[in-house]
C-alpha cells in the first residue's frame, strides 16, 4: 500500500481512449478504495487500543488526543481489579479449548460414520444433521437453561460447555471434505484388512487435516466469542468468560472516564482472535464462507 | 460420491458371491449381508451416537419445549406453571407491543441486509485487482466478522459517545454536535445498525469477491472491444452473473441478521428502540419481565419464521442454480 507512487497508472499494452478510461478507472477503483475500507476497519480498532493505554483525564476531554501519554498498562491492572480478569481469560481459554476439542473429535466421528460406514437411512440421518444448521441458537436457549439448572449445570464448566457440543458445522464441512477423498484407497486397506479404526486414524485423518484444521479454528473462534449460553448460564463472576466479564464491567463502570478500563478488557477478548485469525486467515475465511455461516 | 461408491463395491460384492449358486432366492444374500453389516452398523453406531444424541438432547428437543412451554403461564425457576392454551398466542398477534417489535426488527433486518451487501458489492469491486497490499485489505476487511459482538460493541460505544467519543469531537470540528444516540431509541437504531454492518459487511464483501473473481474475462473483453463503458459493463454484464451469488448472500445475511444478538445486548440493554423478535425472546426470559412462557411463543413463532424462510430458499434455489 505503500508502493501508490511507484504504479503505473496506465496500463503500457493498451492504447488511446483506454487508456484514458483506465486513468479514471485508477483513480475511482484503484487504490483510494482500498486504504479507505481498510482504514474504515483498522481505525476503530486501532482506538481501542490506544485508548486502552489512556488516563482517565485523557479521555474526559473534549479534544481528545491521538496517542495516550504513556503506554504504562495501568487500565489493564485497574480491570484485573474490578473483575477476575485472569480467571475469566483461563475460563475462556479452557472452555475454548475443551469445547472445541470435543467438537472437531466428534465432527471426524460423524463425518467418517456418514461417509464410509455402511447404515441404513444415511440420507436421512444426515438431514436431520444439517437441518440444526437452520436452528438459532436463540430459540434453544429457554429450554437448554432449564434443562442444565435442573441437572446442576448452572456456575460449572461442563454446564458451560455440553449443550453447544452438538456440531451440525463440522460435521457437514467434512462430510464434503471426505466424499472427495479417492474410493480406491480406502478400499484397498479394506481388502488388506484395515478396521474402520485404522482406516479413519492412518488414511482419512492424516490427509484430511486442512479440512480439519479449518473446523477446529471456525470452532475456536465460535467458542471465544460465545455470549449469550454464558452469559444466562452463569452468574459467578468466577465462573465468567470474558465476554462475559466484559458485561459485568461494564455494568459496574458507568462513568464516561471508564473507557480506558473498558477498552482494556475488550483488548483482551479481541486480540488473541485477532492474531489467530491473522496466523491462520486462510483457513477461517474458507471455512466461514463455504455452506453454512453458523454453529 | 463416496456414498454412491460405497453401494456400487457393496451391492455387486454380495450379488457376485450369491448370484451364481441361487440367484433367485434372496434369503442367503441377505443372510450373507447382514453378517457382514451388522459389524457396520455397530461402528456407525459407536461413531455417530454421541453427537447424534447432543443434537437430540440439545437442538431438537429444545425446538419441541418451546412449543411446549409456550402454552403455559410460567416463570423461571418458581415450581408452577399455569397451562394458558394459546393465550400466549392470542396476546402476541393482538398486542401493540409486537407490532413495535415487529417494525424494529423489519427495519433492523432490512437497513443490515442492504447495506452490508450494497456496501460489500463496493467493496469487492475495490479488491478484485491484484495489485500490492490487497491480500492485506481483503483479511483486513473480513476481519471484523471473526471478532466477539461484545468487544466490537464496546468499542464502538466509545467511539459513539455523545461527550467523550471521538465521533462527536469530529461533528464538533465540522461546526455540528453529536446526536443523542444513547437516549433516542430511534438514533440507537441508528447507531447499532451502522455497527452491525461495519462488522458483517467484510463477509458479503468476500462472497461478492469470489462471485467476481469466477466471471469469465473474455465476456468484459468482449464487452470492452464492443464499445461498453465501464458502468455499463458493470450494469449490463457484471451484476447480471452474479445474481445467484446475490440469491445466496441476501438468504445468509437475512437469517443471520434475525439472529442477532451480542451488539444488541451490549450496545442497548433494555432494548429501547432495538427490541427485536430475537431480542423480545430474550429479555421476556431474562430481562426483569420474568415471562418464560411468553419468551416462548415469542421463539416459536421465529423460529416458524425461520422455517419459512428456508422453505422459500430451497424452492427459489432451485430455479435460480441454473442460472447460467
Amino acid at each position: 500500500m505503500t508502493a501508490v507512487a511507484e504504479r503505473p497508472a496506465v496500463e503500457p499494452r493498451r492504447k488511446g481512449p483506454m487508456s484514458r478510461q483506465n486513468l479514471v478507472a485508477t483513480i475511482t477503483t484503484g487504490y483510494l478504495p482500498i486504504i479507505l475500507a481498510t482504514a474504515v476497519v483498522v481505525v476503530p480498532l486501532l482506538w481501542m487500543v490506544l485508548a486502552s493505554f489512556k488516563s482517565p483525564g485523557e479521555l474526559l476531554t473534549q479534544t481528545p488526543s491521538v496517542l495516550p501519554d504513556s503506554f504504562a498498562p495501568s487500565n489493564y491492572g485497574e480491570a484485573a481489579d474490578r473483575v477476575p480478569f485472569g480467571r475469566l481469560f483461563l475460563n475462556s481459554a479452557i472452555v475454548t479449548v475443551v469445547g472445541a476439542g470435543i467438537k472437531v473429535v466428534l465432527a471426524v466421528l460423524t463425518a467418517y460414520a456418514l461417509v464410509f460406514v455402511r447404515f441404513p437411512g444415511k440420507k436421512i440421518i444426515f438431514g436431520l444433521v444439517l437441518a440444526t444448521l437452520m436452528v438459532p441458537p436463540q430459540v434453544q436457549v429457554l429450554p437448554n437453561y432449564i434443562f442444565i439448572s435442573e441437572l446442576g449445570g448452572r456456575d460449572t464448566y461442563w454446564g458451560i460447555i455440553l449443550p453447544g457440543l452438538a456440531t451440525g458445522f463440522g460435521t457437514f464441512l467434512l462430510r464434503q471434505q471426505f466424499l472427495t477423498l479417492p474410493g480406491s484407497i480406502l478400499e484397498a486397506a479394506e481388502i488388506d484388512g484395515a478396521s474402520h479404526w485404522k482406516r479413519l486414524t492412518r488414511i482419512v485423518v492424516p490427509i484430511s487435516t486442512p479440512a480439519i484444521a479449518t473446523v477446529a479454528l471456525v470452532n475456536i473462534v465460535f467458542e471465544w466469542n460465545e455470549y449469550l449460553w454464558p452469559l444466562v448460564i452463569v452468574s459467578d463472576p468466577n465462573m465468567m468468560t470474558l465476554p462475559v466479564g466484559l458485561t459485568l464491567l461494564f455494568n459496574s463502570e458507568n462513568g464516561a472516564d471508564a473507557y480506558g478500563v473498558l477498552m482494556a478488557g475488550t483488548v483482551m477478548v479481541i486480540l488473541p482472535v485477532l492474531v489467530i485469525f491473522a496466523a491462520f486467515q486462510r483457513y477461517i475465511v474458507s471455512g466461514l464462507t463455504q455452506g453454512a455461516v453458523k454453529d | 460420491m463416496g456414498v454412491s461408491q460405497v453401494t456400487t463395491t457393496e451391492v455387486p460384492r454380495a450379488g457376485s458371491s450369491a448370484a451364481p449358486v441361487r440367484s433367485a432366492q434372496p434369503r442367503p444374500k441377505r443372510r450373507r449381508f447382514s453378517s457382514r453389516s451388522r459389524r457396520d452398523y455397530l461402528v456407525f453406531l459407536a461413531l455417530a451416537t454421541p453427537n447424534l444424541l447432543l443434537i437430540a438432547l440439545f437442538t431438537y428437543r429444545p425446538l419441541l419445549n418451546n412449543i411446549y412451554y409456550s402454552t403455559l403461564n410460567y416463570t423461571l425457576g418458581s415450581q408452577v406453571a399455569t397451562p394458558v392454551g394459546l393465550g400466549n398466542y392470542k396476546e402476541f398477534f393482538t398486542s401493540d407491543d409486537t407490532q413495535g417489535v415487529l417494525l424494529v426488527t423489519a427495519v433492523f433486518t432490512v437497513a443490515t441486509v442492504g447495506g452490508s451487501m450494497a456496501l460489500g458489492l463496493l467493496v469487492a469491486l475495490a479488491l478484485n485487482k491484484r495489485v500490492k497490499g490487497v491480500g492485506f485489505a481483503r483479511a483486513a476487511v473480513f476481519s471484523p466478522f471473526v471478532l466477539s459482538g461484545v468487544g466490537v460493541g464496546l468499542v464502538w460505544l466509545f467511539i459513539f459517545d455523545p461527550v467523550v467519543g471521538v465521533l462527536s469531537y469530529v461533528l464538533r470540528l465540522l461546526g455540528g454536535s453529536s446526536p443523542e444516540w444513547f437516549n433516542d431509541p430511534t438514533l440507537t437504531l441508528v447507531m447499532v445498525i451502522i455497527v452491525y454492518v461495519w462488522k458483517n459487511v467484510g463477509y458479503a464483501a468476500v462472497i461478492y469477491l469470489a462471485g467476481l473473481q469466477s466471471i469469465n474475462k473474455d465476456l468484459l473483453e468482449a464487452a470492452a472491444i464492443d464499445g461498453a463503458n465501464s458502468r455499463r459493463t458493470f450494469f449490463s454484464i457484471v451484476l447480471p452473473l452474479l445474481s445467484p451469488t446475490t440469491f445466496f448472500l441476501l438468504v445468509t445475511t437475512v437469517l443471520n441478521s434475525l439472529q442477532a444478538f451480542d451488539l444488541l445486548r451490549i450496545m442497548n440493554p433494555l432494548g429501547r428502540g432495538t427490541n427485536t423478535l430475537i431480542y423480545e425472546a430474550y429479555l421476556q426470559a431474562f430481562g426483569g419481565a420474568n415471562r418464560a412462557g411468553y419468551s416462548a411463543t415469542i421463539s416459536t413463532v421465529l423460529f416458524g419464521l425461520l422455517v419459512l424462510l428456508t422453505v422459500f430458499q430451497l424452492v427459489f434455489l432451485e430455479r435460480r442454480v441454473h442460472y447460467r
